[in-house]
C-alpha cells in the first residue's frame, strides 16, 4: 500500500492525500505590494511582519519564508501554508534608479546585484510551489510580458494561480483591465496595506488552493 | 539610430533552448532590437530573463520584452484546428517577438491590439550656435 502511495504521490496523483499544507509563492513584478501583502497575512494570522517594504524596488532581494501559517476560512476550515515571499521578476535593473532614489553609488550597484540574484532565485523556486498569488499593482499596466511570463510559467507547471489587483485604495486603480487581461484566472481585488477586502482574498485562497 | 535586426523562425528552430536564448541575447547585447518570427516557449521566457539577469553589469542594464499573439480565444473552432497543425508541423511561428535592450528601450506598451515601443533620447550634445561675423 505504502509503495502504492509513494507511486501515485510521485505522479502528483493521490486520492489518499488531504491537501492541508500547501507551499504557496508570492510572485510578481518589483513594488506590486508582495511584501505588504505577506506581513497582512502574517499579521493576521501570526501577529507578526515577515518582510521589510520599501517604496523603492527590489527591497525583498531573498526569498523569504514563513511556515507554519495556518488560515482558516469563514466555514472554519483550516489549511497551513508555508508562505513563500519572493522578489519581484524583472527584466532590467539598472543601479542609475536607485542612485536617483537618493541611494549612494556603491550602495546603489550592491542592491542591483543583489536584486539580479534575487530574479533568479525567484525563477528557480517556481518549481517548488503548490500554488501561487501574483500580486500586481492595479495601478500599473497589467500587460507586461513579465506577468505574462510568470502567468504561463505557472500554467505550464500546473500550478494552481490566485492574481491579486492591489492597490486598490488608490484612485488609479482598475482591477478590470486586470480581469480583461487574464480572463481565465480568478482575480481578486484588496489593498494589502489597509487590509481592504483581505476576507476575500482568503476565501479565493481556500478556493484556488484546495 | 535604431537597429532592428528580423530573425526569421527558421534561423532558431533547430537550436535547442539555451543556444536560441544566447544567440537572441547576444544580437541585443550588441544594442539592437530583435524581432523574431513566432514566439519561444515559456520556459525559455523564464530562462531568457535568468540568463539576462545573469549578464546585467553596469554596461548592460538587462532588456525589455514583448509578445504579439494572436488572441486563441477569438479564433472559432476552424482557425485553432489549423494553428494546432501548423504548430505540429512547422512550429510555433505565430506571433511575434520583440526584444530590445534596455538602454534603448525606455518601455514597451502592449495590448492585445498594438504595441508601443519608447525609445530612450540619445544623449547627444547641444549643437553649437555660430554667429554670423559682421
Amino acid at each position: 500500500m505504502g509503495f502504492f502511495k509513494d507511486l501515485l504521490s510521485k505522479l502528483k496523483f493521490n486520492p489518499f492525500a488531504r491537501k492541508s499544507h500547501v507551499k504557496l509563492g508570492l510572485y510578481g513584478p518589483p513594488n506590486g505590494g508582495k511584501s505588504t501583502l505577506a506581513n497582512r497575512i502574517c499579521q493576521d494570522w501570526l501577529g507578526e511582519e515577515m518582510s521589510t517594504v520599501s517604496h523603492i524596488a527590489h527591497e525583498t532581494r531573498e526569498i523569504k519564508i514563513k511556515e507554519q501559517v495556518n488560515i482558516k476560512n469563514k466555514k472554519g476550515k483550516e489549511l497551513t501554508f508555508s508562505l513563500v515571499d519572493t522578489p519581484g521578476i524583472a527584466t532590467r535593473i539598472d543601479y542609475e534608479d536607485f542612485l536617483k532614489r537618493g541611494m549612494k553609488k556603491k550602495q546603489a550597484k550592491e542592491r542591483a546585484k543583489e536584486a539580479t540574484k534575487g530574479v533568479i532565485d525567484s525563477i528557480k523556486w517556481l518549481d517548488e510551489m503548490e500554488c501561487v498569488v501574483v500580486v500586481l499593482d492595479s495601478t500599473q499596466d497589467p500587460y507586461s510580458q513579465v506577468n505574462i511570463t510568470i502567468i504561463g510559467n505557472l500554467q505550464a507547471r500546473n500550478i494552481p494561480v490566485l492574481i491579486v489587483a492591489n492597490k486598490v485604495d488608490l484612485k488609479k486603480s482598475n482591477i478590470d483591465v486586470i480581469k480583461a487581461a487574464f480572463p481565465q484566472y480568478e482575480v481578486v481585488g484588496v489593498s494589502a496595506k489597509y487590509g481592504k477586502h483581505v476576507e476575500d482574498f482568503y476565501e479565493m485562497l481556500f478556493k484556488v488552493a484546495k | 539610430m535604431v537597429t532592428f535586426q528580423f530573425i526569421p523562425f527558421q534561423e532558431i528552430e533547430n537550436l535547442g533552448s539555451a543556444k536560441r536564448v544566447n544567440k537572441l541575447l547576444n544580437i541585443v547585447k550588441e544594442n539592437k532590437i530583435v524581432l523574431m518570427e513566432g514566439r519561444l516557449k515559456k520556459q525559455e521566457e523564464a530562462d531568457l530573463i535568468e540568463i539576462t539577469m545573469e549578464e546585467i553589469s553596469p554596461k548592460f542594464k538587462g532588456i525589455e520584452l514583448s509578445v504579439v499573439y494572436p488572441n486563441k480565444s477569438k479564433q472559432d473552432f476552424g482557425q485553432k484546428v489549423k494553428g494546432t497543425f501548423a504548430n505540429i508541423l512547422l512550429g510555433d511561428r505565430q506571433g511575434m517577438t520583440i526584444i530590445g535592450p534596455a538602454s534603448v528601450i525606455k518601455r514597451i506598451e502592449q495590448n492585445p491590439n498594438k504595441i508601443e515601443l519608447f525609445t530612450k533620447e540619445a544623449k547627444t550634445p547641444p549643437a553649437k550656435r555660430y554667429r554670423k561675423k559682421k
